[in-house]
């Protein structure tokens, strides 16, 4: 299986290494392309004026922001099932990311209300369903410092993630039951996307952007990860073998 | 098979009504919870009456969170609960067992004290009744819900707020339901079933969730 060859960390980072840089160069060209594409070409809306340009970003950070956390979902199955050493790594590194990315469609969202609907914030069902999982992501967060053990944080981590990939369907659900006032979805639906293609097409260039730029701060952080265990171990291995002697060096004047 | 489950769910029970369990502590924070809300919002009868059902689940949230970290905690440091996960009984069943106990001795207080509440917030009878009900209902759901993040928090030392952060969100559909079951019994277009069966059937599903989500949790966490 070709996702076993990588469960070795050294031969992830090597691949990690020949890819980044490609990753890293698609990416700048498609957030050249795509912000040109979105501030000089696409037209300004007749209602909206020159804010709908937010949405190229935001539209973009709400989808990355979801995408993240099916990532994180299959990176916890990886954990719990298949027991994949990389798994946890991945979904470790993934979790400040999609926080970063719901906090930016938190925060566009908030900038382009202000002037469209008179107030930075209202308790609608899709912000409200955002908010809960940007906390959710911070309390992954939060689970993952508290533990000092990187393999239990990392199996407590999936199980969360697990449960809130099972809640979130039923929080939308719910949330979607309590107040609703926001736009329906106007891009992926079944009789086809209701905006025009002028603005569609820089939309997409700005999402394949962000999904570029997410595996290469995914990549990144995975590498960081798995770096950071090595030091983990080393010291580990370091303070074992010092112990014995400092505790015999400290223990001598007390006598 | 139904013995060992009865004298667990007895022991259970036993030790939360005791002395230094937090069944009655919880009602009392209820309590607590629910005479300082007309000091923050003002002592008018009519808006408590609106917000009444709204406060009530919000208070037996928070209470039900204070109190899970009996769940396990107590077990865990003076080792019962590594006796339990190594006696070889499903321990799934083991968790919805002390989910039960944990919740006739801390969240059966709470409803029953609600309606006494309710009066302090100015709610209709039929108000009353349909938080009561709903509270009845859902409870269970906060916690076996609170059951994960009491198992997966069991090992840190203070993990009881970082518990409440991991929780709260996933408990944000069964306030939902709840809250608007109550409101829907007090105005009239709204039908009350409709919500209250959803509720029903998020207990349900947490009734499944919870067990093998904390089940796993806590195999995890005592190697």
């Amino acid at each position: 299986m070709a996702i076993w060859d990588y469960a070795n960390p050294t031969r992830f980072l090597r691949l990690v290494e020949i890819i980044l840089p490609w990753l890293i160069a698609a990416c700048a060209a498609a957030f050249a392309v795509g912000l040109y594409k979105s501030f000089f070409m696409a037209p300004e809306d007749y209602q909206q004026g020159d804010t709908v340009r937010i949405m190229f970003i935001h539209v973009p950070a709400a989808w990355l922001a979801m995408m993240c956390y099916s990532i994180m979902a299959i990176s916890s199955l990886g954990t719990l099932v298949w027991k994949h050493p990389l798994a946890d790594v991945s979904a470790k590194a993934a979790a400040p990311i999609g926080a970063a990315l719901t906090f930016t469609c938190l925060v566009t969202g908030a900038l382009w209300g202000k002037p469209m609907w008179g107030t930075y914030w209202v308790w609608d069902a899709r912000l409200t369903s955002v908010l809960v999982l940007f906390i959710m992501y911070l309390g992954l967060m939060a689970l993952w410092r508290t533990m000092e053990d990187p393999i239990k944080a990392g199996k407590a981590a999936a199980i969360l993630t697990l449960v809130g990939a099972l809640n979130l369907p039923i929080i939308k659900f719910s949330v979607d039951w309590w107040n609703t006032l926001h736009q329906p979805a106007s891009v992926i639906r079944l009789d086809g996307p209701t905006i025009h293609p002028d603005m569609l097409v820089p939309l997409l260039v700005m999402a394949l952007a962000f999904t570029l730029l997410f595996f290469v701060l995914h990549l990144m952080a995975m590498r960081n990860e798995v770096l950071r265990r090595r030091v983990r171990a080393m010291r580990m291995r370091a303070a074992s073998v010092a112990a014995p002697a400092t505790a015999r060096a400290t223990a001598q004047p007390a006598e | 098979m139904t013995g060992w489950v009865g004298s667990l769910f007895a022991r259970e029970l036993r030790i939360a009504v005791r002395v230094g369990g937090s069944g009655m502590i919880g009602v009392l924070f209820f309590l607590a919870v629910v005479s300082v809300i007309p000091f923050g919002v003002g002592p008018d009868l009519n808006l408590l009456a609106r917000i009444g059902p709204a406060f009530l689940w919000i208070g037996a949230l928070l209470a039900t969170l204070l109190g899970l970290d009996r769940l396990f905690q107590a077990d865990r440091d003076d080792g019962a609960l590594d006796l339990l996960l190594m006696a070889g009984r499903p321990l799934e069943l083991v968790v919805l067992v002390k989910c039960l106990a944990h919740w006739m001795a801390t969240g059966l207080p709470l409803v029953v004290a609600a309606p006494v509440l309710a009066i302090f917030l100015n709610l209709s009878p039929t108000a009353i009744g349909a938080v009561t009900l709903t509270l009845l209902v859902g409870t269970p759901a906060l916690t076996l819900i609170g059951a994960i993040g009491a198992s997966l928090t069991v090992t840190l030392r203070r993990g009881g707020l970082l518990m409440a952060v991991l929780v709260i969100p996933l408990t944000i559909p069964i306030l939902i339901f709840g809250v608007s079951a109550a409101d829907a019994a007090v105005t009239d277009p709204v039908p009350f079933l409709t919500p209250f069966l959803i509720l029903c059937a998020l207990t349900l599903i947490s009734a499944v969730v919870g067990p093998i989500a904390s089940a796993m949790a806590l195999r995890f966490s005592s190697d």
